[in-house]
């Protein structure tokens, strides 16, 4: 799996252990990478995380080649990506690649309409991003990345089709930044009517919903609930507790001897 | 035995790689069925498979990416990026995600990808045709530059690139490929080792690619002026083995060097700053001999007007010692 440069969620979800992922995040020794990579470019060989990239599309890239290997290990490479990335040359032409070679990859457009602060229409010909990958040939599905069932169901039919030795697929999961690009972005460039739109569509509350919906209990969920927030304010102090790496203990080498 | 053309040297090395490890694969633009433009990959791909040996899209950026992937995922890419020129495209992958990967991972792992080229000019292919993008790449930590003279070195330092568990830019000088030369020695010849290819005492020329060539050529010039030269061949840009310039320095305490590229930027000028901080005390003389500040011209006489070579490396040496050129 390769993820972007807000790649915390692929991250967790591929296994890497919270605590060491927090500790990445604020620079300290015991971070994931020893706090060379810090926020933006996770890596977590050892949970199948081959990168989180801070240039946009370089996950792309990272999982086609990925995807030569899985190719020969009977295993399936992921891609995440923003809506800006499908402006980049390496989505072009890694997606060619792919279809050309039959390559076992999901590309997985998370398209949250802002490219930083430009809207994704203002930069972005065609409409639907998914639509891209006809002009490969390759299959593609515009999916509501809000509603987790739906998320799952397309990527498990596009998984399957790498695993089948059917080639890559393309999914748009259409969704939205809560917040603003960063800390220092109020995110004001956007109409409160469509921020209110979406954050009434929060993905947390949705699946809430639909678990409820499924039988699940109120208290049950509020008990779960609990015992995550706990679980990750445990893991934040922990990781705020941790020393940061000593330069002169870290002798970091350009080139493995 | 028969002496080994360059071109030759690159496609044995790569056929006795990929025969020798089944992670080896090769892959660029025309390099499987056609053989390669240079004609430096011919039935590779007949006798290893298309599993092993295929042709791209002319997607140098997906093909640096998808040789990133493959590495950290356990194969050993060897790429070729046709003409140097073309570097400008994958540089993001190369920089960004492979050069940094070994430190950034916290040294969970590295990786091991070979990226040849043609470079250099004197072949009439025009400015985006004829650069040497060592330079480009020159200041990035985590990725070495080798930059072969002669046929024997290609072939071990190629065998070695491929055998290194980092990133290796591997340069291919297009006015070498059909150079003769003896047979290699060694199975593998070390990256990073600078060579001593012709003994002196009057003054150090040091170079690479062709302009080892062009050197040893004004070096014989110059022995009939009573000018005694050492030549040293980098090998490699990246790490850059200033110890055995140094050496040499110590011994001649003059020091030319000589590089087809620009003066401002090159690998010239910052050997000639590695020397200057550590054998001062050495040294009595140092310049160097470069290309003009302008891209690589078309036409026959602007081009080699502009490449140094052997008759302009022997007019720089005699005006700088103050022999007469002879008549």
């Amino acid at each position: 799996m390769a993820g972007t440069y807000r790649g915390h969620g692929h991250a967790l979800a591929k296994g890497t252990d919270p605590e060491a992922l927090a500790a990445e995040m604020l620079g300290r020794k015991t971070g994931v990478c020893g706090g060379r990579a810090g926020s933006m470019n996770v890596i977590d060989l050892e949970h199948g995380l081959v990168g989180c990239f801070g240039i946009v599309g370089g996950s792309i890239a990272a999982a086609t080649g990925a995807a030569i290997s899985a190719q020969r290990q009977g295993k399936v490479a992921v891609a995440f990506f923003g809506d800006g990335a499908s402006n980049q040359g390496y989505f072009h032409e890694c997606l060619n690649w792919a279809q050309v070679f039959g390559l076992p990859v999901v590309y997985v457009c998370e398209n949250n309409f802002y490219g930083e602060f430009t809207p994704m229409a203002s930069v972005t010909a065609g409409g639907e991003i998914g639509i891209r990958a006809a002009s490969f040939g390759m299959q593609s599905q515009v999916v509501d990345g809000n509603d987790l069932w739906a998320v799952r169901e397309a990527a498990l039919e596009a998984v399957g089709r790498a695993r089948g030795g059917d080639g890559p697929t393309l999914l748009e999961c259409q969704t939205y930044r809560h917040y603003g690009h960063s800390k220092s972005d109020p995110g004001k460039y956007r109409p409160p009517d469509e921020v209110e739109r979406w954050l009434a569509r929060d993905p947390l509350d949705l699946t809430r919903a639909r678990l409820l919906d499924l039988g699940l209990r109120d208290d049950d969920l509020a008990a779960k609930d609990a015992e995550i927030d706990g679980q990750m304010e445990r893991t934040v102090e922990a990781a705020l507790a941790a020393g940061y790496p000593d330069p002169e203990q870290d002798s970091g080498t350009e080139f493995k001897e | 035995m028969s002496e080994l053309e360059f071109r030759t040297a690159i496609r044995d090395a790569l056929d006795e790689e990929i025969e020798r490890d089944p992670t080896v694969v090769f892959f660029g633009e025309d390099v499987a069925a056609p053989g390669g433009v240079f004609m430096t990959t011919p039935g590779l791909h007949e006798k290893h498979g298309p599993e092993r040996v295929f042709d791209t899209p002319i997607s140098e950026l997906a093909m640096a990416g998808a040789a990133f992937g493959a590495a950290v995922t356990g194969l050993r890419p060897v790429i070729e990026i046709m003409f140097g020129d073309f570097m400008a495209l994958p540089m993001d992958s190369l920089v960004n995600q492979s050069a940094k990967f070994w430190y950034v991972s916290n040294e969970q792992a590295s990786v091991p990808l070979v990226v040849r080229s043609a470079v250099g000019a004197g072949g009439r292919f025009g400015a985006m045709h004829s650069q040497i993008h060592g330079t480009w790449f020159q200041g990035i930590p985590g990725i070495k530059i080798v930059a072969p003279s002669n046929p024997a070195d290609a072939k071990g330092l190629l065998k070695s690139a491929i055998r290194d568990d980092n990133p290796v830019i591997f340069l291919e000088h297009k006015r070498l490929y059909s150079v003769k030369g003896p047979q290699p020695a060694e199975e593998t010849v070390p990256l990073g080792k600078a060579a001593v290819v012709r003994e002196g005492s009057d003054l150090t020329i040091v170079s690479a690619l062709r302009g080892v060539r062009d050197s040893l050529e004004a070096a014989e010039a110059l022995a009939g002026d009573g000018i005694d030269i050492e030549v040293v061949d980098l090998r490699s840009l990246r790490p850059l083995d200033h110890e055995t310039v140094l050496e040499s320095v110590a011994k001649t305490n003059r020091l030319l060097v000589v590089e087809e590229g620009t003066r401002v930027g090159g690998w010239a000028g910052n050997l000639l700053g590695i020397v200057a901080a550590e054998g001062l005390h050495d040294l009595d003389d140092a310049w160097i001999v470069a290309t003009d500040d302008t891209p690589a011209p078309y036409s026959p006489t602007l081009e080699d007007a502009w490449l140094p070579g052997p008759a302009e490396i022997a007019r720089a040496v005699r005006e700088r010692l103050g022999v007469a050129s002879p008549s």
